[in-house]
């Protein structure tokens, strides 16, 4: 795979691979937390026709990408394959045909090589990509990760195994943004369209609802917001009150008004984490981190409260496999996966509730 | 059109006997509670809910309403558009389906739906009128219709025995003539 003489590195690599979703990725990582290099190739075009992530094309995709990422990777990189000491590959959650094309890919690479596979959590590798940005320990900390998939909280007291305290109860925060774009006749993902088309937005246009705003447990519901923006644009069924009509500038007070639902709900949550169990520093990863509202409130927290808030740069925030660097912390602690190892694609659940 | 026991507005339904369909009109969120709980006790083994309305009509909230009647904890309920397919443990085994962001009906054959709508379960499948021909020829075609913020107008369709005696059944739980 990789190409004649190479530098020998002093340094240990890994090289990671990530496909539990859009992104087939791979990257070769140093021990000391470099990244050496990292490739994405997203699918993004493939599935804006379709309002979202489509499965079939996903896991084929992924099949059709994954020894070219991996290729590339290793050449950027300018290594052989041979100095590699780990294989670390995301196994949870995701979507269950991308998760094994990934996993199969890390398996043969480990077994030929002969050396560690290391199963990571996407999740938690998201709010690893924090560390990596910070160049130092960060734990303990409190993390918030938002994306299509996930809107969850987690206590964060050492290095790998964070604890899910708080998630939605329904919609995804990034879920909501694709459902409000659709409704408001907007691009896939909806993030960024709608983040554009609130620009000249009044966030204070409509007063949507904030869902468990008030209340101390940590908990998430984005539905029915979704409902109310659907309502504000279509108006009440079985209302006669007529909605004026959907102008660019009622798309951009509604597109504004919703982020700042959004936002108004992670930061008063995020807020809620930190105090309830005492963390200074907070942790921000996933794709909705990349949203500029989000991050102007996340400043104002850091400023108004003293927090060390860190975020993954954009380029971390959506999926991508140079945020496995927390493999190198599974490393060091000896946890490495067998060649037996499946995939396990649900959500991740409160503790409190697996099992039952 | 009858009222329900409490005698308030929540739900009221009515049962057309030739046609195989129960309409159920909720008038609140406690009206669609009130019916999922009616609706779980009927459940068995491999029964198909092909649920069908536009974003934000409730189908995650009958999801979430059948669920507690089947026993499975309210708070494991949440939307599938991004995993697909969810599972949760109750009475009977619950497998929450959405087709939202399939394409066709290969794309559900290949998250293994075969295998789940012939499973000792019982499934719901959001957005299911997409891949209608999977679906098995006995089932429930719910379709679901807001007439106000807060209430909906349930159609229950049987399309074969069995699905017609769990309309029965549930005509008869909801008191509706």
């Amino acid at each position: 795979m990789s190409s004649s003489a190479a530098p020998p590195s002093s340094v240990p690599l890994l090289l990671a691979i990530e496909s539990s979703c859009d992104e087939t990725a791979a990257a070769v990582i140093a021990r000391d937390l470099t990244v050496r290099s990292t490739v994405v190739a997203s699918q993004d075009e493939l599935h804006e026709r379709f309002g979202g992530v489509v499965p079939e094309i996903a896991s084929r995709a992924h099949l059709e990408r994954l020894l070219p990422v991996l290729d590339e990777a290793v050449q950027r990189a300018g290594i052989r394959l041979n100095q590699l000491s780990a294989i670390a590959v995301a196994t949870e959650p995701g979507l269950v045909g991308s998760l094994l094309v990934g996993l199969t890919a890390a398996k043969t690479l480990a077994a030929v090589l002969d050396i560690p596979l290391i199963a990571i959590n996407h999740i938690e590798a998201h709010l690893y990509a924090c560390r990596m940005t910070a160049g130092e320990d960060v734990f303990p900390a409190a993390g918030m990760v938002v994306s299509g998939g996930h809107t969850s909280l987690f206590d964060c007291p050492e290095p790998t195994g964070y604890q899910l305290v708080g998630s939605t109860i329904d919609d995804a925060a990034g879920e909501a943004f694709d459902k409000v774009a659709r409704i408001l006749g907007l691009s896939y993902p909806g993030g960024p369209s709608i983040q554009r088309a609130a620009e000249g937005g009044d966030p204070a246009a409509f007063g949507f609802p904030r869902t468990f705003l008030q209340e101390d447990r940590l908990r998430f519901s984005f539905s029915g917001l979704k409902t109310a923006v659907l309502y504000a644009v279509q108006g009440i069924p079985g209302s006669h009150r007529e909605v004026p009509p959907l102008t660019p500038q009622r798309v951009a007070d509604v597109a504004a008004s919703f982020e700042q639902a959004v936002v108004d709900v992670l930061m008063g949550k995020c807020r809620q984490l930190l105090r309830q169990y005492n963390r200074r520093t907070l942790l921000v990863g996933g794709g909705v981190a990349a949203n500029r509202r989000l991050r102007e409130a996340l400043d104002q927290l850091a400023t108004e409260t003293g927090t060390r808030v860190i975020l993954a740069p954009p380029s971390l925030c959506t999926d991508n496999a140079a945020m496995a660097g927390i493999a190198w912390e599974q490393y060091d602690r000896g946890q490495f996966a067998p060649l037996d190892t499946d995939v396990t694609p649900g959500l991740v659940r409160l503790e409190s509730l697996r099992g039952r | 059109m009858t009222i329900d026991q409490s005698g308030e507005q929540q739900l009221a339904a009515s049962w057309n006997a030739a046609a195989g369909c129960l309409t159920a009109e909720a008038g609140s969120l406690a009206g669609t509670d009130r019916l999922g709980a009616a609706l779980a006790d009927g459940l068995y083994p491999g029964c198909v809910l092909m649920l069908c309305g536009n974003l934000g009509s409730g189908k995650t909230r009958l999801v979430e309403a059948i669920a507690a009647g089947l026993g499975c904890p309210r708070e494991a309920v949440s939307s599938p558009t991004f995993v697909l397919v969810q599972e949760y443990e109750g009475r009977l085994p619950l497998y929450h389906f959405d087709t939202w962001r399939l394409r066709d009906s290969d794309e559900f054959l290949e998250l293994g739906a075969e295998e789940l709508l012939e499973a000792e379960g019982c499934c719901c499948v959001e957005w299911g009128d997409r891949v209608e021909e999977i679906l098995p020829p006995d089932r429930v075609n719910v379709q679901i219709d807001s007439t106000g913020a807060d209430s909906r107008r349930f159609t229950f369709q049987a399309t074969g025995a069995r699905s017609r005696k769990l309309l029965e059944q549930l005509a008869a739980a909801l008191g509706a003539g």
